[in-house]
């Protein structure tokens, strides 16, 4: 009889809001065709070099995603996201190094860690908005990779900071026991990075979602409406520290070994760049963004360019999406490949399209 | 239904940026229904409800909303307690659905889930929305937009609901039905209304009172009919021409 009262509540006549679309099965079904690809055919297809190179594009999605959200979803730049980034890497690498818990806990463990201090450096955000707010993370940034440089990654050492400098043979860095190799550790890479999509996908697409949109168009109607400005700022950034936390826990194992000096302060600048490039308003421009920051130097460096012509590249990419196509390559592309499909359909012979 | 609507008394209320006085010891009763706010530019009318919103500290004065003191409240937190309001500058947030616009300010304000879906396409209903609630915003024209702002001033029964000029620039029709909308917001919400305006007919089709500022200060209210043909009134808003 439940069962009957049940059904009968889901037949009721809805009105079409919440009726899952055409679209957003065609989106899923997207999504998890992309999935399996990366997951199985990826590692098998490509040499390890480029399977180092997509570990690499998987855990900077992640860093892409969580300035993306701060960027697209609630108007904040913040230009100090690698340094977020390091503070992931040296958390989950002392855990690694000092305990044996699993490689998920210590992920997560990063993640809240580093959420507390990505929250901190967040608190201007209260105050500051735009050219101020970049400047100032910026510096905050800049502090961190000062402190780094002098307490240095762990390797393995003593005490808090873990760090020996008279080691001379040093341990690796862990990976989990089921993701050793390479093309396990891409998988596993993968699936933290997928994990976190939905994390933030699930934010954008309820209640904090809708704060961001309010807050990010005009803040005045956003307090009108409610909403305490305050609270959803810091949860953004929240939120983006712990998808970047993890994100340097994920890092932490796939190099095996940390250095300051792999966290520069201007690497922030080139990721915010290439989040307007691959589109700070989608989800796809952080994939967009991270495939352009890590797989297109790995292929440039194979063919035997210097990567240094990247930052050309990027300069003008930012100046294109920002004249043009502020959705960025996300946004733009499928525009773009709708319209040739159109174009071709109008001139091509009428068998070929309908 | 009456004694729920109540009254806001403004009490000698003040506001300065720097050297401008906006606000000079502004004392009024808005009683019930749909009361009218005029005055000429830069009069302080959106300053007034910068105040009630919470954006504005005012330098002196008290306003006591249903016996509450509502300067006393964090400004998100007036939602809850049930102010909304719309913008001289249309605020509906282009990125989100028209639903989720409206289901913003339930969300935030309080009001329990159970019956979020109904009071939302509720408020979407009353405003009479060409567009579905599932449009995205950014997609609809200004006259659309409007109203939406509208439908979030009334979902979920607010007590007070601001409406800052909502019919600048409107064509006639739009603004006729927009009036219509006005008109019925007091039995929608059991709420009070202030309507901010420079289209007199509007003032005049949807307020039983008018209060009228100048400079800061209060230069009559009362009736809108009386209040129009005040000759303080006319002198204020129209110089020295007749008001039609």
């Amino acid at each position: 009889m439940a069962g009957t009262a049940v059904r009968t509540a889901r037949a009721r006549p809805r009105p079409p809001l919440q009726k899952p679309g055409a679209g957003t099965l065609t989106r899923a079904a997207v999504v998890a065709v992309i999935l399996l690809i990366s997951l199985f055919a990826l590692p098998e297809l490509l040499s390890l070099y480029y399977v180092d190179a997509m570990t690499q594009v998987a855990v900077y999605a992640m860093v892409t995603l969580g300035l993306g959200l701060l960027v697209g979803r609630v108007g904040l730049v913040s230009l100090g996201q690698v340094a977020v980034l390091a503070i992931g890497a040296w958390t989950a690498a002392r855990l690694l190094f000092a305990t044996t818990l699993p490689y998920p806990v210590v992920l997560l463990a990063a993640g809240v860690v580093t959420m507390a201090l990505g929250t901190l450096i967040g608190l201007p955000a209260l105050r500051l908005r735009g050219l101020y707010l970049a400047l100032i993370t910026l510096m905050l940034a800049g502090a961190i990779t000062v402190v780094l440089a002098t307490a240095n990654f762990p390797n393995g050492g003593h005490g808090f900071l873990g760090y020996d400098a008279s080691s001379v043979h040093i341990p690796p860095i862990r990976r989990p026991s089921i993701a050793a190799s390479d093309p396990a550790y891409f998988r596993y890479s993968v699936i933290v990075a997928a994990l976190m999509f939905l994390l933030a996908g699930v934010h954008i697409k309820t209640r904090p979602g809708r704060a961001w949109a309010a807050i990010r168009q005009s803040e005045p109607a956003a307090l009108a409406a409610g909403i305490n400005v305050t609270l959803y700022k810091l949860w953004a950034f929240a939120l983006a520290s712990f998808i970047t936390g993890v994100a340097g826990g994920v890092l932490a194992g796939a190099v095996h070994y940390l250095y300051s000096i792999g966290f520069p302060t201007q690497d922030s600048i080139t990721l915010l760049a290439v989040v307007l490039m691959g589109g700070a308003y989608s989800l796809w421009g952080a994939v967009v963004a991270a495939l352009l920051l890590q797989l297109l130097p790995a292929g440039l460096h194979n063919w035997g360019v210097s990567a240094d012509w990247l930052t050309i590249l990027f300069g003008l990419g930012v100046l294109q999406v920002l004249t043009t196509a502020p959705g960025g390559l996300a946004d733009q592309v499928p525009k773009d490949l709708a319209r040739l499909g159109r174009l071709l359909r109008r001139h091509l012979p009428s068998g070929a399209g309908g | 239904m009456d004694s729920e609507r109540g009254v806001i008394e403004v009490t000698g209320l003040t506001v300065r940026f720097g050297g401008v006085t906006s606000l000079d010891g502004m004392t009024v009763t808005f009683a019930a229904g749909t009361c009218g706010l005029i005055g000429p530019n830069g009069a302080g009318k959106t300053t007034f409800f910068n105040v009630l919103s919470g954006f504005v500290r005012p330098a002196a004065g008290s306003v006591l909303a249903f016996g509450d003191d509502l300067l006393a409240m964090v400004h998100f937190r007036r939602a809850r307690w049930g102010v909304r309001r719309t913008f001289q500058t249309e605020q509906a947030i282009e990125d989100l659905t028209v639903f989720d616009n409206v289901a913003m300010v339930h969300e935030h304000a309080g009001l329990g889930s159970a019956s979020r879906r109904q009071d939302v396409l509720d408020a979407i209903a009353f405003v009479g929305l060409e567009a579905g609630p599932a449009a995205r915003v950014g997609t609809l024209a200004a006259g659309q937009r409007r109203l939406v702002e509208v439908a979030r001033a009334v979902v979920g029964r607010p007590k007070l609901v601001l409406l800052d000029e909502p019919a600048a620039g409107l064509p006639d029709e739009e603004t006729a039905h927009l009036g219509d909308v006005i008109r019925g917001i007091p039995e929608q919400t059991g709420g009070l209304t202030i309507l901010v305006d420079h289209d007199m007919s509007l003032v005049s089709a949807c307020c039983e009172t008018t209060a009228v500022l100048d400079f800061g200060k209060l230069i009559a209210s009362g009736p809108t009919a009386e209040v129009l043909r005040d000759e303080r009134v006319v002198r204020a808003y129209l110089g020295t021409a007749e008001l039609a």
